[in-house]
């Protein structure tokens, strides 16, 4: 059917000008119910805890900032701490050394799957505890097997070691192709000199695209506001370490830089009772990293065919 | 230049202003629509104020129905190809004024995919990180930033072509070939690519043996070229009913041919890919046993894979017959290979990948209910946009909204329907 065009010009105009009167009303009442139901549905936003403040939003890229603008930056995030959890932290950027590629070698002969070191980490590294974030996960797996999927994460026993079993931790990989920072797709991860793959954590979207990609499955992700007690936060803190994450961003092991690039150990490999754990700088001859991995007949990283080529090791008493 | 400035703008306000007015299923559509989009913003705002935590989502299982969506829409984006080639290419007469039709939807379901990417992010306020220039692009070497690009690409490009074509018909001439010919051709290869870019976003994890695997791309592009062709026909069929705009069988028979194709190379790459994972025993097939059989105790998808593979098999032998060619038979069959295909791309590619997490952990996923309402109401917005996109293009194309009209008569409700019942077709 065609469609009906008024003829009358005169009437189509008589027409028009009421219809548009009557078309105006009708749409300020449509707009104005539009406008009170989207503000009705967006509610929730005003139970929002931690709203990002200018100075957040405007944050520049690690790798971008200045030495000056370094400065402010920490000393935004110390008042934030402060403000937030009453206590005074001291915030540091420490830099990769010269001369420095850190490794991991991780003796499975002694292992006793204590899980001490996850514990350790989660103190040291001012992680969530509520829910908790552990970037370390200990498997314990029967005789014969490196198949993971036979491991078991969640076991409960009263007392370890049990027969038949070996224990196996594991954590970032620090790989030296790491599919996690390939994948980013804004640089929020990046490998340092010193092998340590780290996070900008007021850079990182939270695509979780790293967290796919990671054979290790070494990345966490802040689902909520991270929660943690006023008296665990460990003071000691720095800008690609341990500081404390927000709602929405990756974390992971970083072989404790705050730490490591202090002269000292990694918390993990601190409270081993075993002594299982071994971290030291592999571009020195001397140092005991150097020397296992130069004279112990068997070590082996995890997941070799996957190409990632990890700085962490794992061998046996042989 | 003013005069072209100003004509622009009126087209544009009278455009926007036949978006609101309609007949009574007009209003009725739109405000349910808009009802479930307003659920699924409140629900997005619960979760942009207290995280990722309301959703179904966790460290093992890391992404969700988001991804899910978002991965099934780039296929439907990618499909309204399947009209542009037989029209561009094979001067196909039927489907020539129908094109437009398929580039919109195509721009709906790109404009609801850069939603369930946007929902999917833990930082939202951080999106500006991703903009080249002003954040940190990581491109090459991120397909996630060549996804950014290609989908982004691809929503101007099909912009472009709907805009350029429509406001031509609207002045009442004839579109300068030079300026939207290339842009045609150019979308065809760009929509091959949107949905191939997707499939290595995927295809590109060494550590994940389920996705690592050259088929999927392949795959996408078939499943795609199904179902996006298949929500054509429908989304053609509901056209025809409630604007008369002139659709002829033989169009939908035409787009039938597609989808029948289609389907069966989806099939067959599905048993490609069952029998490669299946026979060989290698220790890479976990996922995949936990998907088609369930594993250690847990079969959530199960249920799901094989519904999704019944449907598809029932979809398959209803399009090879000749009874499709029954509009009431085709409808079915392009409903049962929708929905089996969007639950193949979801629970059946993106869910799986996750399970067990490459230290062997078996840990489940189920959608939570905001997370579902978020989904709901993305689909009721792209929804909207679509019908909005045809409640202004078909009375354009129909003359009725032109430049020789203006000011004379905007098409009101009465003329949107007629009394009389649509002609049956079938």
């Amino acid at each position: 059917m065609p469609p009906t065009v008024p003829t009358d010009p005169l009437a189509a105009a008589a027409a028009d000008a009421g219809m548009s009167r009557r078309s105006f009303l009708r749409t300020s009442a449509v707009l104005a119910t539009g406008l009170a139901a989207v503000a009705a549905s967006l509610k929730p936003l005003f139970e929002m805890e931690d709203i990002t403040s200018a100075e957040q939003f405007m944050q520049k890229y690690y790798k971008e900032l200045t030495p000056e603008d370094m400065k402010k930056v920490l000393a935004r995030v110390e008042r934030e701490v402060e403000k937030q959890y009453g206590i005074r932290p001291h915030v540091r950027d420490l830099k990769p050394m010269d001369g420095v590629e850190f490794a991991y070698a991780l003796n499975l002969s002694r292992c006793i799957g204590c899980r001490k070191c996850v514990h350790a980490c989660v103190a040291e590294n001012n992680q969530s505890r509520n829910p908790e974030i552990q970037y370390i996960r200990v498997l314990k797996m029967p005789h014969g097997t490196f198949d993971v999927e036979k491991g078991d994460h969640y076991y409960a026993t009263e007392k370890v070691p049990e027969k038949g079993f070996f224990y196996m931790p594991i954590q970032c990989q620090q790989c030296h192709n790491p599919p996690c920072v390939k994948v980013c797709p804004v640089h929020a991860t990046w490998q340092e000199t010193d092998g340590i793959t780290v996070i900008d954590y007021d850079w990182c979207i939270g695509c979780r695209y790293c967290e796919a990609a990671c054979p290790y499955w070494a990345r966490r992700f802040n689902f909520t506001k991270p929660s943690i007690p006023a008296d665990r936060i460990n003071p000691n803190m720095s800008y690609l370490g341990n500081r404390p994450r927000r709602q929405g961003v990756m974390e992971k092991c970083h072989f404790c830089v705050q730490r490591t690039r202090d002269g000292r150990y990694p918390a993990c490999l601190e409270v081993c009772p075993t002594g299982s754990r071994k971290f030291g700088n592999i571009l020195d001859p001397e140092s005991e990293i150097s020397q296992i991995l130069r004279t112990k007949r068997v070590f082996m990283q995890l997941k070799e065919d996957v190409g990632t080529n990890p700085r962490f090791f794992y061998y046996f008493d042989v | 230049m003013i005069t072209a400035a100003r004509n622009y703008l009126v087209f544009l306000r009278r455009c926007a202003r036949i978006a609101f007015v309609g007949d009574w299923r007009y209003y009725t559509w739109m405000g349910v629509l808009t009802v479930v989009a307003l659920f699924g913003l409140n629900a997005y705002a619960k979760q942009f104020a207290h995280g990722l935590i309301v959703t179904g989502m966790s460290d093992e299982v890391s992404w969700g129905v988001y991804i899910a969506n978002f991965t099934f829409l780039v296929g439907v984006a990618a499909a309204a190809v399947m009209m542009v080639i037989p029209v561009y290419i094979y001067d196909n007469e039927e489907l020539h004024d129908l094109v437009i039709f398929g580039e919109l939807l195509a721009v709906a379901a790109i404009i609801m995919c850069l939603m369930f990417v946007t929902v999917d992010l833990g930082r939202p306020d951080r999106f500006w990180h991703l903009i080249p220039g002003i954040g940190q692009f990581n491109f090459p070497a991120s397909m996630l930033s060549w996804d950014v690009i290609v989908l982004n690409g691809y929503l101007l490009l099909n912009v472009h072509i709907c805009g350029y074509l429509l406001y031509s018909r609207y002045r009442g001439v004839k579109p300068g070939k030079w300026f939207y010919i290339p842009f045609v051709f150019v979308a065809i290869f760009w929509a091959v690519s949107i949905h191939t870019v997707t499939a290595f976003l995927y295809v590109g994890l060494g550590g994940r043996p389920f996705w690592n695997s050259s088929i999927v791309g392949p795959r996408f592009l078939a499943s795609a070229f199904t179902a996006g062709p298949a929500l054509i026909i429908l989304a053609l069929q509901v056209i025809r009913r409630v604007t008369h705009y002139h659709i002829t069988d033989k169009a939908l028979l035409t787009l039938r041919a597609i989808v029948q194709v289609s389907m069966l190379i989806n099939v067959f790459l599905l048993v490609n890919e069952v029998f490669k994972e299946f026979y060989s025993g290698n220790l890479h097939v976990i996922s995949s046993r936990y998907l088609f059989l369930g594993l250690h105790g847990h079969h959530a998808l199960v249920p799901w894979i094989w519904s999704a593979i019944t449907l598809n098999l029932i979809a398959m032998v209803i399009l090879v017959l000749p009874l499709s060619r029954s509009l009431k038979y085709l409808n079915v069959a392009c409903v049962l290979s929708i929905v089996g295909i969007w639950i193949e791309k979801g629970m059946g590619l993106v869910i799986p990948g996750f399970i067990p997490t490459p230290l062997g952990a078996v840990v489940e996923y189920t959608p939570s209910l905001n997370e579902t309402l978020v989904c709901f109401g993305i689909w009721a917005f792209g929804l909207l946009c679509y019908t909005i996109f045809l409640r202004m293009s078909v009375p354009i194309l129909q003359g009725r909204l032109a430049k020789a009209n203006e000011g004379i008569s905007e098409p009101g409700p009465d003329d949107v329907v007629e009394d009389t019942p649509a002609p049956s077709h079938s």
